[in-house]
């Protein structure tokens, strides 16, 4: 039976509701891989979260996985309003990254307390266990995942999800380009490993190739660097993740079309993420 | 020989680093092998990387006879880029070694350990001064 997966937010760096952004959706990161109704697996947990809690809620989910690729603020804003969190019958896991010198909980913590929220972390209903990255594989449900370093300011990871038949890389913020793509074998390129080959590849293509230069090193990758990332790596379809918070509904078409172009007649047309999409993992 | 196994990102940081400096260096992981040296060190050590590609360090350092300015032959153990593999910590060194192509270099040398994080040693960065 295929894994389902579900993006429950896709926008970058800060949330962007409003009419020109209801097509692709204006909440920041977060994914779902489906596990049944008795766990949950989760990527990110930015303000697309939200809703995803509310439909774990009335799935009666009390088991959830949350895998952070990295602790800015659109990753782990919704965090703070996850329904899951204040129910006492929830277990919650967290994995992310650690500093070279702070666990992952000192460095959540501090956005659990004031004066960035009311509440402390200690007075959280649900079970919350957190667990530094990258470690061990993580494998439960038949799903194998994976994390490693990326090239992204800070702590970033990113992840490699298997489930027997096929994979999923999940790099929502990455600018592999820095450290080179087209001149090096895949073991050198940020990200080389998690997405070899993979069916899917959710990737950063916050720019255009013509704004990425005023970008570069703010950590990001334009639509051009993504899709030559995925061809470098041998990596099956793109989607386009981590939208600039101005691109409208109708400039992401424009991105979609511009990828396509990229990719070239022999190679799956790269899409761009759009919150709700659903698609399966064969 | 090329292990293609994904490098630490602090490797490919250092790489990206090295490969914008004009002061020759080289990379090591945390194996020992050898698996990149810039541009600037191909002079030093007489041959391109493209055609040494990566192998372990023993086998590479084997290849230079290193001799102290006293004339006296160095270890392969006592010279930084062992020191810095092996005891994990940084050195310097001022010796004379006959490259590849023959010809003596007086070098100074460091080497210094690479931790990501405090236990997780990833490699070693070895940098060639003055030459």
């Amino acid at each position: 039976m295929p894994t389902q997966v579900k993006i429950w937010g896709c926008r970058g760096s800060v949330a962007t509701p409003g009419p020109e952004t209801v097509g692709y959706g204006g909440n920041t990161s977060c994914v779902e891989i489906a596990l049944g109704d008795d766990a949950a697996l989760v990527l990110d947990a930015g303000t697309g979260i939200r809703e995803l809690g509310f439909d774990l809620a009335r799935r009666g989910t009390r088991r959830i996985y949350l895998f952070l690729t990295h602790l800015h603020l659109d990753h782990l804003e919704g965090l703070r309003f996850f329904a899951p969190l204040w129910n006492p019958e929830v277990t919650l896991d967290v994995w992310g990254p650690c500093s070279p010198v702070v666990s992952l909980r000192e460095r959540i913590l501090r956005a659990f307390s004031p004066p960035l929220f009311p509440l402390d972390f200690r007075d959280v209903p649900a079970e919350v266990r957190f667990h530094d990255l990258p470690g061990e594989r993580w494998e439960s449900h038949g799903i194998s995942l994976s994390a490693e370093l990326v090239l992204h300011p800070g702590p970033t990871l990113g992840y490699r999800v298997e489930t027997g038949a096929s994979s999923l890389a999940y790099l929502p913020d990455h600018e592999p380009v820095l450290a080179g793509i087209t001149d090096r074998s895949p073991d050198w390129i940020s990200g080389g490993a998690l997405a070899a080959g993979a069916d899917v590849v959710l990737h950063d293509a916050q720019y255009l190739d013509e704004e990425y230069e005023a970008k570069m090193g703010w950590g990001h990758s334009s639509v051009g660097d993504a899709v030559a990332f995925c061809r470098a790596v041998g990596a099956d379809r793109l989607v386009l993740f981590h939208h600039e918070p101005q691109r409208s509904d109708r400039a992401l078409e424009s991105v979609e079309a511009r990828a396509r172009e990229l990719a070239g007649p022999g190679e799956v047309p790269p899409v761009v993420a759009r919150e709700g999409m659903v698609f399966d993992l064969p | 020989m090329s292990t293609q196994r994904q490098k630490h990102l602090v490797l490919i940081l250092a790489r990206e680093f090295a490969s914008n400096l004009s002061t020759p260096t080289l990379i090591a992981d945390e194996r020992g092998y050898l698996v990149f040296y810039n541009e600037a060190a191909e002079d030093v050590i007489g041959r391109r990387f493209g055609e040494v590609g990566e192998m372990p360090l023993d086998d590479w350092l084997g290849a230079f006879d290193a001799r102290a300015l006293t004339g006296e032959p160095i270890p392969p153990e006592d010279r930084p880029t062992r020191v810095a593999l092996d005891q994990r910590r940084a050195s310097h060194l001022r010796y004379i070694v006959t490259s590849a192509d023959g010809v003596d270099r007086e070098l100074e040398v460091t080497g210094f350990p690479l931790f990501a994080h405090t236990e997780e040693f990833v490699g070693a960065v070895v940098i060639f001064w003055g030459t």
